[in-house]
């Protein structure tokens, strides 16, 4: 029993990171119509640079390195926005292999400042004690992560929903030349969520480093359970992004738990039914 | 003149081995490996308008199943070159049907999900593909009973194989076939109403490519008596896709100067720095920015250019 319990909740956080990051490529590939392969790279470096900063200043608190993180990486993605993938913006293949380069260039050069170690992030101190319900143990770290998750969910529905900003964002995935036509600035919003899109990337990467710890080859695991994520939700829809999290999160962490060598073709299963089944994602509103 | 030079070419190729010393002849044979595999790449990606970043997984399936079967199993190497053959097209066939249910970006992002669960598998699954540590001590096969272990045999044999396979593209692109899928690609609405099936002449084009795929994975695994996973990852895939884009993509000669170069590239970087995977970053970057269309498209409207004298 306590097996089902620990491996739900590893289940639920593993969730929550997946949220954290495939929530900011679907919104990116909804609105850019551009496939950014750099969001693993983006995670990764979140959870370098959450390393670094904690174990280099004890007693920092994970929160604010979260957010500087988050802050840095939005602000290296907004940088890559606007310096390159604007130049390219009737060539949509080229963007893809641009974000690929790029990837290739921040892990390469993650692996040349920090080394091919791995480098463990030490849990927060006053969530290391664990939690006690009903007779049953709980890691604290893991069930405030998925509050945190959902946090972010919510915060990210509220902003697309509630706000003007969301209001414009939500035009331009729904008609991109109309909501230009109309005078929202497009290319300005691409900007913004590219930035907004890594710089949750990079939060969840340092909220992730004590499950993960920040090791090379990090993106390339995270990356394609991103895009299954998205593949499986429905690419531009943030509710799709979060039922595909918790789906890919428990798919991922039972195979591993129970048929280790099988974990990657179980993974891909419930793609398979997806894509056969319902093309769209399940909560696609645009085709791929 | 046209033909004067393409004889030229031939004879240099042929002559390569009584020249060159075996760092470059060694060097050849994994250009025509490379050259093969872009060239199959180039079907989806030049003709086909189908970009897959999961390219990596025909060659890296044909390699492990040929070395699992002829190191674990005591196969020979032809039965286990005409499995590994018919393991990859099936491979690809299954692939296919799952990646073309999409198309543009979604099809890409298929491919690569469906590489990496491959080349997660190769990697975890450690006590089948030896994981991290690959599968080292293979051979090299004897065709007709002549070894191939000397630096010169297997070139020549891998100069009649790549001959061969380019050929057989040649042929495809040319063909009424190739010409259905050129039309699917540019104008897939059209050619439906013409009565042609899309999704049937991408679902072959991309079958076709797999087995290209796998022939080139056969070569390249007797050639290095070696398979590690990067042989499956997004890098390798990448390289590929770089050379098919660099040269010119949708040309038959573009890919194989392309991969060429890319193959040069990685020889002599990383004989003064170790940082390939960045360098490789910086070439797409550049190449993408630079010339979108591709090395060999661009010099020949540079020579009709040239021919027609200064505007």
């Amino acid at each position: 029993m306590q097996f089902w319990i620990i491996q739900g909740l590893n289940s639920l956080s593993l969730g929550g990171l997946l949220f954290l990051l495939s929530s900011g490529f679907s919104l990116i590939f909804g609105l850019m119509r551009l496939a950014n392969l750099t969001h693993g790279a983006f995670f990764m470096l979140g959870t370098y640079f959450g390393a670094i900063a904690l174990r280099s200043y004890d007693g920092l608190n994970i929160w604010v390195t979260a957010l500087g993180a988050g802050i840095a990486v939005a602000a290296i993605g907004g940088l890559f926005e606007r310096l390159v993938l604007t130049r390219l913006k009737t060539n949509p293949l080229g963007q893809v292999l641009v974000t690929l380069g790029m990837s290739f260039i921040i892990s390469d050069a993650c692996l040349l400042l920090w080394g091919g170690d791995s480098i463990p992030v030490p849990t927060p101190r006053n969530l290391q004690s664990p939690t006690r319900v009903a007779g049953f143990v709980f890691p604290t770290y893991r069930l405030v992560l998925v509050g945190c998750a959902i946090g972010a969910a919510i915060m990210l529905y509220f902003l697309l929903e509630r706000t003007r900003l969301g209001a414009m964002i939500r035009a331009g995935v729904d008609d991109g030349q109309m909501a230009r036509a109309v005078g929202i600035p497009v290319s300005n919003l691409f900007t913004v969520v590219f930035c907004l899109g890594a710089g949750i990337a990079g939060a969840g990467g340092v909220l992730g480093g004590p499950i993960l710890s920040a090791y090379p080859g990090l993106d390339a695991d995270m990356l394609p359970l991103a895009l299954i994520v998205v593949i499986l939700g429905g690419i531009g829809s943030l509710l799709g992004a979060f039922i595909g999290s918790f789906i890919i999160g428990f798919i991922y962490t039972f195979g591993t738990a129970l048929f280790p060598e099988l974990a990657y073709i179980i993974l891909f299963l419930p793609m398979i039914f997806v894509i056969a089944f319902r093309p769209q994602g399940l909560f696609g509103r645009v085709g791929a | 003149m046209k033909w004067i030079a393409a004889t030229l070419l031939v004879v240099l190729l042929l002559l390569l081995p009584s020249f060159a010393g075996d760092f470059y002849i060694n060097l050849a044979s994994q250009i025509l490996i490379a050259a093969i595999f872009a060239l199959s790449l180039n079907l989806l990606v030049g003709y086909g308008g189908m970009t897959s970043l999961g390219h990596a997984s025909y060659l890296g399936v044909a390699a492990y199943i040929s070395a699992l079967l002829t190191s674990r199993h005591g196969f020979g190497h032809g039965p286990a070159a005409v499995i590994s053959i018919a393991g990859t097209t099936a491979t690809a066939a299954f692939f296919g049907v799952i990646a073309l249910r999409a198309t543009g970006l979604g099809f890409l992002m298929i491919t690569l999900a469906l590489s990496q669960v491959l080349w997660g598998l190769a990697y975890r699954m450690s006590n089948v593909t030896n994981g991290d540590n690959g599968i080292a001590g293979l051979t090299r096969p004897m065709p007709f009973g002549i070894s191939l272990d000397s630096a010169a045999s297997f070139y020549w044999f891998a100069l009649a194989v790549a001959s061969f396979a380019y050929l057989m593209m040649a042929i495809f692109v040319s063909s009424s076939f190739g010409s259905s899928l050129k039309g699917v690609r540019d104008q897939p609405r059209r050619m439906a109403a013409l009565g042609f099936n899309p999704w049937m002449i991408r679902w072959i084009t991309f079958i076709y490519a797999g087995f290209w795929g796998g022939i080139s994975g056969l070569l390249y695994v007797y050639y290095n008596k070696y398979i590690h996973p990067t042989s499956l990852s997004t890098t390798s895939s990448a390289e590929a896709l770089l050379g098919v884009i660099a040269g010119g993509s949708g040309t038959l000669g573009g890919p194989v100067v392309g991969a060429a170069l890319v193959l040069l590239l990685k020889n002599y970087a990383s004989a003064y720095i170790e940082r390939w995977n960045m360098l490789l970053g910086l070439v797409f970057l550049f190449i993408v920015l630079a010339m979108p269309t591709g090395i060999l498209p661009g010099l020949s409207r540079l020579a009709t250019g040239l021919r027609r004298g200064p505007r």
